[in-house]
């Protein structure tokens, strides 16, 4: 059942941006933008979580998953080091996905020339 | 073809006519299906490593940095850009795309010099995605301060 | 001498030969409808150069080199190159021509520029000041691609008003004297902008411009037309072409029956996913130098009005939010020039 839940959300959300673009004519790089801030203030209202538990990877891996990765992220380190968690919790809890994203993205350059479409 | 304030409303109805819009119908068909397939290979991967034993924390961060990987590897070959082409919303929102889009610019600007070209323009998406995300956490993280 | 005639046109006296012309294009286009009609058709979009950007200015240059050829002359028998291209500053057609030499004008009209070199060649010979010149245009679309919008590789959706920017040079010798067809008057167009902010539908920005030339053409030689085998557009695409037929038929001016577009003629619709069609500087002067220059030599078009249009806007004035600027410049190209035309 979580394969049928994580395929019907996640692409659920997919859609949401699909009728964005086709409608509003955002570039993608807008949708991003868009999608992580969405996340970050449903996962600071508490409304994105229980999507997640609900859907799994349909809720983590779209981007608002990033977003509310952010938000999760901030708030535990608000309740670990009070006000200076604002400041740290961001970053630290989405470290991972960044780094991997520059590092493969680096390598991926290196190895690569750009193809033609 | 006086270029008039009235003209050239006229123009922008004539023109919304004459443009074809999107299939949207058929496209969002599209994004769902391969937005959805994208999750359940991150749900594979999760259930996978649950499997092993790893934590919940450990297994999101592998899950996204194994997606993170296909994907680079993917725009490297050419693969992605054309699975975009085809899935749209569905293969730019899920982190896959995040990761298309540090890639992309990563290897075609590489010829304008590691700093001045791939280590500049690897930002062009991410680095708004990263900024306004960052900048909406911090609120997030002020206001549940004063409210928790 | 040449003559000003009504608001934007110049009547030329000598009889301006158009004196052979080269084209290549990239992959995409010799596979095209128009496949067989052009001089060199690239491997890839490299064309063993380090950068899209190198393979340009080579493809400029070997060009250029064989319009010379095909007119039995040598480089040094040119007095002056117009040409243009899209990347910034004008690289393309500047890293081109650097070996070959010879006087330089760069110029710059977005996808219209083989129209303003055409014009601004032709000028030069009617003055006296030179007896053969070189001009051209390129595109390439990985290059303009990586200038204009996101890299390639950005897994995107194109929207169905785009164009596609066709990779190639398209290049003409101007003669003195010489065989057909002759250029025989110009008129040049002034900037149209109608608040398209759409950089996904250039066809649209542009559409008024070419609509505004082909009425000022038509009143300023004071002819109707049907005076015209043809007039063909440089790359409004399917869309633009549309708008250009429907502007001029509210001004009681109907071309649907002799017009065409370049950026439809150069792909398959259907089959290569080009959407509203062709685009770009090449568009323009590689259907012209290759197909339509051919259809003359054959006297199967005997009289057209040749207008390359373009749209001059940069990547940092859209992401203000100024509007696309139009632009279109129209020339004459006759066969069997009438005296009192």
């Amino acid at each position: 059942m979580d394969y049928l839940y994580a395929f019907l959300v996640g692409g659920g959300i997919c859609v949401i941006g699909q009728i964005l673009i086709d409608k509003t004519k955002l570039t993608s790089a807008r949708i991003l933008v868009l999608f992580v801030v969405l996340g970050c203030v449903l996962g600071g209202i508490g409304v994105y979580q229980p999507l997640v538990d609900f859907a799994g990877a349909g809720a983590t891996v779209p981007l608002p998953g990033f977003g509310n990765t952010l938000a999760k992220g901030v708030m535990e380190e608000v309740d670990k080091s009070g006000l200076i968690g604002a400041l740290t919790g961001g970053l630290k809890a989405s470290s991972a996905g960044i780094t991997s994203a520059l590092v493969f993205a680096f390598l991926a350059a290196l190895i690569f020339n750009p193809k033609e479409k | 073809m006086e270029n008039s304030a009235k003209n050239k409303e006229l123009y922008q109805d004539m023109v919304k006519k004459a443009s074809p819009d999107s299939h949207i119908f058929k496209d969002c068909v599209k994004a769902f299906i391969v937005g959805g397939i994208i999750c359940c290979v991150g749900q594979f991967i999760t259930n996978y490593l649950k499997e092993l034993g790893l934590t919940q924390n450990d297994t999101g961060i592998y899950t996204s940095s194994v997606l993170i990987f296909i994907s680079s590897l993917m725009t490297g070959l050419g693969l992605y850009g054309k699975l975009g082409k085809f899935a749209g919303a569905g293969s730019i929102v899920p982190i896959t795309g995040f990761s298309n889009s540090v890639t992309s610019p990563a290897i075609e600007f590489k010829k304008e010099g590691f700093v001045t070209g791939l280590g500049a323009k690897i930002f062009i998406v991410a680095g708004p995605v990263i900024l306004y995300g960052v900048l909406t956490s911090v609120i997030v993280g002020i206001i549940y301060y004063f409210i928790k | 001498m040449a003559k000003h005639i009504g608001q934007q046109s110049i009547k030329f006296e000598k009889k301006i030969s158009i004196a052979a012309t080269a084209s290549t294009v990239g992959t995409k286009e010799g596979e095209g409808p128009l496949g067989k009609y052009f001089d060199v058709i690239l491997k890839d979009a490299v064309d063993g150069e380090a950068s899209w950007e190198k393979a340009e200015s080579k493809i400029v240059k070997d060009t250029l080199t064989l319009a010379v050829k095909k007119a039995g002359l040598t480089m040094d028998d040119i007095d002056y190159i117009f040409s243009g291209d899209l990347l910034n500053q004008g690289t393309g057609s500047a890293y081109g021509i650097r070996d070959l030499n010879r006087p330089f004008f760069g110029l710059y009209g977005a996808c219209s520029t083989f129209g303003e070199s055409i014009s601004l060649g032709s000028v030069t010979i009617e003055s006296g000041g030179a007896s053969k010149v070189l001009v051209g245009a390129s595109s390439h679309f990985c290059a303009a691609e990586k200038q204009f919008r996101f890299p390639l590789g950005l897994g995107t959706q194109r929207p169905l008003t785009s164009t596609w920017t066709v990779t190639g040079d398209g290049a003409a010798v101007l003669s003195k004297n010489g065989a057909p067809p002759y250029i025989t008057g110009i008129t040049t167009g002034k900037i149209v902008d109608f608040g398209i902010t759409d950089a996904n539908n250039m066809g649209a920005a542009m559409a008024t411009a070419a609509a505004d030339i082909i009425l000022t053409n038509l009143k300023d030689f004071n002819i109707t037309p049907e005076y015209y085998d043809l007039i063909i557009t440089g790359d409004l695409g399917y869309v633009g072409k549309e708008l250009t037929i429907e502007l001029l038929k509210k001004e009681g001016i109907d071309i649907s029956n002799n017009y065409t577009d370049c950026g439809i003629e150069i792909y398959d619709r259907e089959n290569q996913d080009t959407h509203s069609g062709g685009s770009g500087c090449a568009c323009s002067a590689v259907t012209f130098s290759a197909y339509f220059y051919n259809k003359m030599k054959k006297n199967e078009l005997d009289r057209i009005l040749f207008v390359p249009t373009g749209a001059l806007m940069s990547s940092t004035s859209v992401q203000q939010g100024e509007s696309i600027p139009g632009i279109a410049h129209a020339v004459i190209i006759e066969n069997h020039p009438k005296g009192e035309l």
